[in-house]
């Protein structure tokens, strides 16, 4: 059993549940100063005041699995995306705390909403700006003599800003309108939703406009890439990627425009699972390309083990009880119900 | 400044930021167990008037933790990055296993505790409170189990310059594991039993309150009185195992240069490093022989023992540790006058002991802060003592990144923190009273059906 394989897969889940469940609260902040009234805005952050803090702590968990099993990516992509990661971190502070400082603020009100909206948009910008950056690649050298350290950043500290990488930024920030915004038509109602899914339309063109350019793009400028999606006829193979694709952004347009409740949502999701799939498919088998891959960057078998028995233990338990605290708080968000605690 | 010293100074801002956020609400969590407990057995409405008081500030602190926690799970990599290289084979399966056990568990029921009052029957509320507490206890246990790695590193080898686990038992409960964390839980204790004591006696001071804070300083008083004694021994037993591993932050600690049997204690003292002596020194004679080895003769290792460049800087870890040892002092005074008053039944109108209380709120922040300190600048040069030096740990990256990272930080961190001592005063302001219209409903009443009528517009908070 290659144990490396299954560290990889399991970073590969928990990064795709972080985008998924903190893009919806991340949209959510995003749209938040477009909604037309206070009383909207109220309802939409309850929608998600019970589940942000479970959400981003997929993030955490990426990074520090990252930090056990390829500590080598960790130490690498870390030191060259310092400025974007820094970026990202701040921005998640502000939206953070604007949760709770919000609520209980009368004056200072509109500035954390402000904090909120302005935190959200940024982390998402910034974790578009981090993927663009890893597409584009790292530049890594040896570490100083007798440090012990075979590889590590050798580029400049803004190699990660380029046209493409604002590109993937705004892509990503559309993206996360989008599961936002399908969100919100999924758990309110009346005004706010009839919002939500007008909203959700035009979010859904921002997308598709990104994934287009990225999809279109990447080949064009990253051999490897080409190479992938091109050589020996893997075009052909990989045909169901971009054609599945296709069907999921048509049929999510045409459930939003029957009005549908919890279609859009789930639709949205799958637009994005394409999407990060077809951007593992280019990728794979590098972690950071050029000179990181799944298997030169792996962590000693010893911690490799530590981590699956403790991922193996306790996962599922947190799979389970993150399903439960979605029950809990299921169905449509009532008006205006404060934030009761 | 380099990147070095600036990422060092980045670092230590961010973690001492960071660490009076989880010292609160470790404790708080089980105060709120213990409130939560207390208003299911007796349904006496003050316990839940507690429970749903302090809870808002545990929300407030816990948001606080959370966010600038997230900075350090990354800082590791974007500051440290040869470090993390190194020992990620060590750090990052220890970080993971928090993340799984505490930092999932504390959010997923975090929400229940704060939003699920009426979604949740009593009991299920009951049992998210208690998770919580347990996941916020769990990640002290992971994360000091990692921090005393780099203390007392065991059950790992270097092979090809890179640490390599080779028992994983030795690893977690590596020699100073288990001071530390018992250490830093009676600390989580202290810090948060002087801050509702502090609360507490405000209210009772004002007559505001009166049976909700009254049970609230007992409470407080009863956890003050077993914790602070009990922090002097384990403190003590924690002394003589970083004596056993490293010695020369014990040598910083007691201001010793010279190795020395019968060694004085050094009541006052400014150290001089560059001189390598002491100025003005107060000494009483073999205390600290007494006290670090049991014997009055006993020998204790100088910082001259190392060359200049292996010794830790000695003022932080002199002055933290007096100003630690003599808090915990303070704190067991505190107590034993807490419990004197409170037997002869005169907690309301002990004027003396409310201000002492009043004064005393944010001193447990200070000692925790003191004694992280000693801890951590004593461990210098060392990253990982005696393997992985900090020089040897910090990223290739420019001085200008850290040095802009680092002054957003301060901003940053200044604003956050002005904010949610305001806020914090404005919910202690309001107070913990529920509304005297459902005063009568209250009692029996499931948490749901209260929080359903008292739920308020908007406008109103």
């Amino acid at each position: 059993m290659d144990l490396t394989l299954i560290l990889a897969g399991i970073i590969v889940f928990g990064v795709g549940a972080y985008v998924i469940l903190d893009g919806f609260d991340l949209g959510v902040g995003i749209l938040f100063p477009l909604i037309p009234d206070d009383a909207m805005r109220d309802t939409a952050i309850n929608s998600i005041a019970p589940v942000w803090d479970g959400n981003e702590t997929w993030l955490i968990l990426g990074g520090a699995v990252l930090f056990a099993a390829f500590p080598v990516v960790y130490a690498v992509a870390l030191s060259a995306f310092y400025i974007p990661i820094m970026l990202l971190l701040f921005a998640l502070i502000f939206r953070g705390v604007a949760f709770e400082f919000r609520f209980k603020a009368t004056r200072s009100k509109n500035w954390w909403s402000r904090a909120f909206t302005g935190g959200s948009t940024l982390a998402a910008f910034a974790q578009g700006l981090l993927l663009g950056g890893i597409l584009e690649g790292v530049t890594t050298g040896p570490g100083p003599q007798g440090s012990g350290i075979a590889l590590e950043f050798a580029g400049g500290s803004f190699d990660w800003l380029t046209p493409f990488s604002v590109i993937t930024g705004l892509g990503v920030v559309g993206g996360y309108a989008l599961l936002g915004a399908t969100w919100l038509n999924m758990k309110t109602e009346d005004g706010l939703r009839d919002w939500s899914r007008a909203a959700a339309r035009t979010a859904l063109y921002v997308s598709l406009l990104a994934l287009a350019v990225v999809s279109l793009y990447t080949p064009l400028k990253f051999d490897y890439i080409a190479e992938r999606w091109f050589a020996d006829m893997h075009w052909l193979s990989l045909s169901p990627v971009p054609l599945a694709t296709a069907v999921v952004a048509f049929s999510l347009y045409r459930e939003l425009k029957a009005g549908s409740h919890y279609p859009p949502f789930f639709y949205a999701i799958a637009l994005f699972l394409f999407g990060y799939l077809g951007i593992g498919i280019s990728l794979w088998p590098h972690i950071l390309p050029p000179a990181l891959t799944v298997h030169n960057a792996a962590a000693p078998e010893q911690s490799q083990v530590f981590v699956l028995v403790a991922l193996s233990i306790t996962l599922p338990m947190v799979l389970i009880y993150t399903v439960y605290a979605y029950w809990v708080f299921r169905g449509k968000v009532e008006a205006g119900a404060g934030y009761t605690h | 400044m380099d990147a070095l010293l600036l990422s060092r100074i980045q670092f230590g801002f961010t973690v001492g930021f960071h660490i009076l956020f989880p010292t609160l609400t470790i404790g708080l969590a089980w105060f709120l167990v213990f409130f939560e407990a207390r208003w299911r057995r007796t349904q006496q409405a003050h316990w839940l008037e507690l429970y749903r008081f302090w809870v808002k500030i545990f929300a407030l602190t816990f948001g606080m933790g959370v966010v600038s926690g997230l900075v350090l799970s990354y800082q590791f990599g974007t500051n440290f990055s040869r470090f993390s290289e190194l020992a990620g084979p060590v750090m990052g399966p220890l970080l993971s296993v928090e993340v799984l056990t505490a930092f999932f568990v504390e959010a997923g029921f975090l929400g229940v505790m704060l939003f699920g009052w009426d979604k949740v029957g009593p009991r299920l509320h009951f049992l998210a409170t208690l998770l919580v507490a347990i996941g916020t206890t769990n990640s002290a246990f992971w994360i000091l189990s990692a921090n005393s790695f780099m203390h007392t590193p065991q059950g790992a080898e270097f092979v090809d310059g890179v640490l390599i686990p080779q028992d994983w038992w030795a690893i977690v409960f590596n020699p100073s594991f288990p001071y530390r964390l018992s250490h830093m839980l009676l600390a989580s204790g202290l810090t948060t039993a002087l801050v509702i004591a502090g609360g507490s006696a405000w209210c009772l001071s004002r007559g505001l309150y009166c049976e909700a804070s009254r049970s609230a300083l007992k409470t407080a008083i009863a956890v003050l009185a077993l914790a602070a004694p009990a922090q002097i021994v384990i403190g003590d037993f924690h002394g003589l195992n970083v004596r056993e591993h490293q010695p020369m932050k014990v040598a910083a600690m007691e201001g010793l240069w010279e190795t020395t049997r019968g060694a004085p204690l050094v009541a006052f003292a400014w150290p001089d490093q560059a001189a390598q002596t002491n100025r003005f020194a107060v000494e009483i004679p073999k205390l600290a022989s007494l006290i670090l080895t049991h014997e009055l003769d006993g020998e204790v290792l100088g910082l001259s023992e190392v060359p200049r460049a292996q010794q830790p800087p000695v003022l932080p870890v002199f002055f933290g540790f007096r100003l630690m040892v003599g808090l915990g002092f303070v704190f067991v005074l505190l107590g034993a006058s807490g419990v004197w008053t409170w037997l002869r039944g005169r907690l309301d109108d002990a004027t003396r002991l409310q201000q002492a209380f009043m004064l005393a709120t944010p001193l447990g922040f200070v000692a925790t802060l003191a004694g992280w300190i000693v801890a951590e600048t004593g461990r210098q040069p060392w990253l990982v003592n005696g393997m992985i030096r900090t020089a040897d740990g910090v990223s290739p990256i420019p001085a200008a990144s850290v040095a802009v990272s680092l002054a957003l930080f301060v901003l940053v961190y200044g604003l956050l923190f002005a904010a949610y001592l305001y806020f914090v005063f404005k919910l202690v302001r309001k107070g913990p009273a529920l509304p005297e219209t459902h005063l009568e409903a209250m009692r029996g009443a499931r948490p749901g059906e209260l929080l359903i009528d008292e739920a308020e517009p908007q406008g109103a908070r």
